[in-house]
């Protein structure tokens, strides 16, 4: 019976308006924004050799603060969360915890440097760092809008159904700064 | 009939439902958009023709713009919006860049800011627009003079721009192509596609309601198959206009600026934004 047939048909219709694409479509637009909060994170951190090396040629009196950015970095360098981890909040959040805690001991070796903010090599750097700063922020905020439209994806209707019966899919955790002060860029201008 | 005028109202509230947008832009009008009212005309005509030759020769994109109010928002987090908006380079390839300074914001808050797509990231380092913020730019705002620095700044820019050849020609190429395309045959091409599971869901619908409505002339089952169907069918409508819309509203997002000429990418004169992006390159100064 022709009945039959337009109920197949509508069926197969539904299939695709019950998340069978919307689903991983928005979970692999997720992931990839991801990608690219990582890859600035990553440009931050080879900065940072650099930054160092120029404050010490320039006489840092203060080493302690150097060491400690060193150490932040090289704390922050161990986390890494995959596209895979990302639905466990334990891991991005400890990826935002270190990350932001190499962010706070950078401000803290900017500020503690105002004079060599004349020193032309210094300050390319500086560029370089609040250019790589401001980058992040905007990734992480297209990363934590993607995740939001995936989050809101599998738990609406009728995408739901498509996302717990083909995928159990789970919400993403969206990228929080933890650490106090951490959303801030560094500031690099030293308040003349 | 009742039924209908209840799929009606759903289709007027999912096409209402569309946000607005929090920030609201100058409209792109041109390669220079002096919104803030601070460049005589004399400067204006000038960095046009050097911005539309730039276009020309190099097929990138560099707009010049002059911002009244930042409605509260920094420089970094105006400017990524406002090249998002505009859109200034290739889509894909993302060639294109804002150079934009707010005079009427508070002294160390006016910027300039220059704006670095994706594309012209490795030629527009941030380094290279601090030091052309800094050294060609900055003197000449400390002394006033708003349309000198503007002027030295874009030829700084453009200096840069021409120095160094593109490296992924091809894809330049093809984009150029794509562009023209779309954008000569109306001056924008957006908006129009054929919405398939519109009509596809619209074929599901005439076929359920006619035989919806043989079996009730029948008197068989005639609340059980209707009853049961419909709903579904409206979710299915549902989801594809919510689908279509969103669709529309992005693709306005990215052409909106085209303001409605129709030339080519390479002809010389004002060909609005590519539907370039970038993610926050580029460098600011705190005049």
């Amino acid at each position: 019976m022709t009945f039959r047939a337009i109920l197949t048909l509508a069926a197969a219709a539904m299939l695709s308006a019950c998340g069978l694409n919307s689903v991983p479509t928005a979970e692999e637009n997720a992931k990839a924004k991801w990608g690219e909060v990582q890859n600035q994170y990553q440009r931050r951190s080879d900065l940072i050799p650099n930054l160092v090396a120029t404050v010490k040629a320039a006489g840092a009196q203060e080493k302690a603060i150097l060491v400690e950015v060193t150490q932040a970095r090289a704390a922050a360098n161990t986390v890494k969360v995959s596209g895979d981890d990302l639905k466990d909040p334990a891991k991005v959040q400890q990826f935002a915890q270190v990350q932001g805690a190499l962010g706070l001991s950078l401000q803290r070796l900017q500020e503690a440097y105002p004079e060599l903010k004349s020193q032309g090599n210094y300050a390319t750097l500086m560029d370089q760092l609040e250019g790589t700063e401001n980058r992040i922020t905007n990734a992480r905020r297209d990363y934590n809008t993607a995740v939001q439209s995936y989050n809101v994806t599998i738990r609406t209707f009728p995408d739901a159904i498509g996302a717990k019966i083909f995928y159990g899919a789970k919400p993403m955790v969206p990228f929080q700064a933890t650490t106090p002060g951490a959303e801030t860029a560094p500031k690099v201008d030293f308040g003349s | 009939m009742p039924l209908l005028r209840f799929l009606l109202l759903l289709l007027a509230g999912l096409l209402i439902g569309t946000p607005a947008g929090a920030q609201t832009y100058p409209k792109f009008t041109g390669l220079v958009v002096d919104a803030a009212n601070v460049l005589p005309a004399a400067t204006r005509a000038d960095l046009e023709a050097k911005l539309e030759a730039l276009q020309k020769d190099t097929h990138r994109q560099l707009v010049v713009a002059t911002i009244p109010d930042l409605q509260g928002y920094s420089l970094e987090d105006y400017g990524i919006g406002l090249l998002r908006t505009w859109g200034p380079g290739l889509k894909d390839v993302n060639n294109g860049a804002i150079l934009f300074i707010a005079p009427n914001e508070p002294a160390g808050h006016r910027g300039p800011r220059i704006e670095v797509g994706y594309g012209l990231e490795p030629i527009l380092t941030d380094a290279f627009s601090g030091v052309t913020i800094r050294e060609q730019m900055m003197p000449k705002l400390r002394a006033g003079d708003v349309p000198g620095a503007m002027e030295a700044g874009t030829d700084a820019l453009i200096a840069q721009l021409r120095a160094s050849p593109d490296e992924a020609k091809a894809q330049t190429d093809a984009a150029i192509k794509d562009f023209d395309k779309t954008h000569q045959r109306q001056g924008s091409g957006s908006g129009g596609g054929i919405p398939f599971g519109l009509i596809f869901w619209g074929f599901i619908i005439l076929f359920v309601a006619l035989s919806w409505f043989r079996r009730a002339s029948g008197n068989r089952y005639v609340g059980q198959s209707g009853g049961s169907s419909w709903p579904v069918i409206l979710w299915g409508i549902g989801s594809e206009i919510g689908r279509g819309s969103s669709g529309g509203s992005w693709s306005s997002g990215d052409s909106g600026s085209s303001g409605g000429s129709s030339g080519g990418w390479g002809d010389g004169g004002f060909s609005g934004g590519g539907g370039g992006s970038g993610g926050g390159g580029g460098a600011s100064g705190d005049w």
